[in-house]
């Protein structure tokens, strides 16, 4: 078996009495595709908001390669190679394309702001390296035309491939995507999930997923999680999600407590 | 268990192995390094760039602050102009210009914390009178109640500017937990705190009322207030000044446009644009925050400095909200997170009332004494508030944003897109 890239044990997180999470456990490991899905107000965004430090859960533990990550800023976080995109495009609207790119390599870049006044050498050096980099990424999520443009006044669906574009320049270890095709129409779809699965067999990163919609889950996860009110409610394979009682009472609705009785019945 | 530790070891290092394998983003396209930025790349025949100035062969070439022909001889038109015109302007006029300079010098810094980070701050005055008082104490002369050290200008510029950074420094905790108008509020309280402060401190500053000289210019052992003689050129007080005054701009403009293009610069417009993304992608915000106010402070100081030379004598009272409005004018007119824009703000904002005391004989309603509608210091600030509501709301860009819409018209001319 191999070792979990990431693992969360039991997280909790409560917002005065409003309970977010309750209890979650997962682990990700190098190279999968995990998927977290759940109806709305499940607690999806919620646990990326833990993993990445915005939140803290009250109680469990996150561990990253074998070390924790609780009480940790966003951007120690960020930079031990966990990069996300959100759920809501949250871009720098006047900086260019290019520098929102840039701004990805920010934790792998180090050159002083005093030397970046007189812009020696070294900054030179390094702000060209970075920009050999960030333009693969440029070339490989097509953006080539708009790469001067001020992100604002760009189209929804290209602003999706840029926020994608800028995590993938922090060239993290892991990549959590909130929704990465909400909103978007079928090709905008289709060419997302080529993405998705080029960085995969490219770049063999691990990610995790949250998104509705179910198809492009069920195609692409190797591992699927169900969250409803905060607590997990299944955990596997999307053929055995699919098939979970549980999960389907929670999407379909119905007698929850009834169904979930006899689906432990059933197991026993 | 004691099997598990080298299991664990070598998942780690099979970890490493592997980050180090897709370290470069070059996987996804497939393309070398070599083929884009091996040596003696972007070279380009002349024959093949010639009349395509946005025709870039190199990354260097296109990241260049003068990107184009054309910016690299206006600017340097610019500076030989600006070299020139003191040695033909009369005295008045080129000290006008010089302290147009100097609150170009003060308004970058402004424009690197309000523009860049977007950080409101009312309180650039007091840092400006920091950097003048440091300057006043190192370089000045002792008085009856004053105190005076009499060092060389270059230590008093130096410290004119460390000593209001790093005053700056132990504000910044507090200015960076607050964000939009209760930072603009909480500076002008450092502000108000501020002339208090000056106006009892009398032996920095002279006292209320009363003030004190700015640093004497002695620089490098060679006193500005003499007239010298380079070849056949007289150099006069006003002209060194004005020199000095010029050169200080250059060199800090060009730092800070640097900066703008760096790493600190992104992170400064990341922290302004959106704070939660820049720290989720790795900007550390207390420190990108902290460093806009401190470097901010410390171009205030030496514009302070500089500003206490040219005017003569300073008084606590003079560090006001006016000055901090002034400011705010400068960047917002001028044209929000531009340097350039910045420069050409500082030269309205300064020479706009003299230009209307010369305009006042000529516009029936303005007098220049008593009697008529309206002074002309009445003008001046209703037409100072006018422009600043109108550049808010027609080119938020400022004056910067106009030039920039006259080059893109012609540049595409005769289609309008």
């Amino acid at each position: 078996m191999t070792t979990p890239l990431l693992t969360a044990e039991g997280i909790a997180l409560r917002f005065g009495g409003n309970v977010a999470l309750d209890d979650v456990s997962f682990d990700v490991r190098p190279g999968e595709l995990f998927a977290i899905i759940g109806p709305n107000g499940a607690g999806k965004t919620s646990t990326f908001n833990c993993i990445s430090g915005v939140y803290r859960p009250q109680s469990g533990d996150i561990t990253f390669r074998g070390a924790s990550l609780l009480g940790q800023r966003p951007d120690r976080i960020a930079a031990q190679g966990i990069a996300r995109t959100f759920q809501n495009i949250e871009l720098f609207d006047n900086l260019s394309v290019l520098e929102n790119l840039l701004l990805g390599r920010h934790h792998l870049m180090r050159a002083p702001w005093w030397q970046a006044m007189a812009w020696q050498p070294g900054t030179r050096r390094e702000e060209r390296a970075a920009r050999l980099e960030i333009e693969h990424l440029i070339e490989f999520l097509d953006l080539t035309s708009v790469r001067r443009h001020p992100v604002g006044i760009l189209p929804y669906g290209i602003k999706k491939r840029i926020e994608l574009g800028r995590a993938l320049a922090m060239q993290p270890e892991l990549l959590l995507l909130d929704e990465p095709v909400a909103g978007m129409n079928a090709e905008e779809t289709e060419d997302m999930a080529r993405f998705i699965l080029d960085i995969r067999t490219e770049l063999g990163l691990a990610m995790v997923m949250v998104e509705h919609d179910m198809r492009l889950v069920m195609d692409l996860a190797d591992r699927v999680m169900v969250i409803d009110f905060g607590r997990r409610i299944a955990l596997g394979t999307p053929q055995e999600v699919q098939r979970d009682p549980a999960v389907i009472a929670a999407y379909l609705g119905g007698a929850t407590d009834e169904v979930l009785e006899s689906a432990h019945q059933e197991q026993r | 268990m004691t099997t598990v530790a080298p299991d664990s070891n070598r998942a780690t290092q099979d970890g490493a192995q592997h980050g180090a394998e897709r370290s470069s983003t070059s996987r996804l396209t497939g393309q070398s390094r070599a083929l884009r930025s091996g040596p003696g790349r972007g070279k380009a025949l002349r024959s093949a760039t010639r009349g395509r100035p946005r025709l870039f062969t190199s990354y260097d070439q296109d990241s260049a602050l003068l990107n184009t022909s054309a910016k690299r001889w206006w600017t340097l038109a610019a500076i030989s102009i600006f070299l020139v015109l003191p040695f033909w302007l009369t005295r008045d006029l080129s000290h006008l210009l010089s302290v147009a300079m100097v609150m170009a010098i003060a308004g970058v810094g402004l424009n690197l914390l309000t523009g860049y980070a977007g950080q409101i701050s009312l309180g650039h005055p007091f840092f400006m009178a920091l950097g003048a008082y440091t300057g006043a104490v190192v370089a000045g002369v002792p008085g009856s109640i004053v105190i005076g050290w009499e060092f060389d200008l270059s230590i008093a510029l130096v410290l004119a500017a460390v000593i209001p950074g790093l005053v700056g420094l132990v504000v910044a905790p507090l200015a960076t937990r607050v964000r939009g108008l209760y930072l603009a509020v909480l500076t002008l309280g450092l502000l108000m705190l501020g002339e208090q402060l000056f106006k009892q401190w009398a032996s920095v500053t002279g006292g209320s009322g009363v003030g004190r000289a700015g640093a004497v210019p002695v620089l490098f052992g060679n006193d500005l207030e003499r007239t010298y003689a380079v070849g056949p050129l007289l150099i006069a007080p006003h002209v060194s000044l004005y020199l000095l005054c010029l050169t200080l701009l250059v060199v800090l403009a060009v730092a800070a446009r640097n900066l703008a293009r760096s790493r600190t610069g992104r992170a400064f417009a990341a922290v302004r644009d959106r704070d939660i993304a820049a720290e989720v992608m790795g900007v550390n915000l207390l420190r990108t925050k902290t460093l806009a106010f401190v470097l901010s402070s410390a171009y205030a100081g030496v514009a302070g400095c500089l500003f206490a030379i040219l005017i003569g004598r300073v008084a606590p009272e003079q560090w006001n909200i006016l000055m901090a409005i002034n400011l705010l004018a400068i960047v917002v007119i001028g044209g929000v997170a531009t340097i350039s824009g910045t420069l050409i703000g500082a030269a309205f904002v300064v020479l706009l009332p003299r230009i209307l005391e010369w305009l006042a004989p000529w516009l029936p309603f303005v007098s220049t004494g008593s009697g008529g509608l309206i002074t002309v210091f009445q003008l001046e600030s209703i037409l100072f508030g006018a422009l600043i509501v109108l550049f808010l709301i027609l080119e938020p860009r400022g004056l910067f944003g106009l030039w920039h819409r006259v080059r893109t018209y012609f540049a595409t001319w005769p289609f309008s897109y």
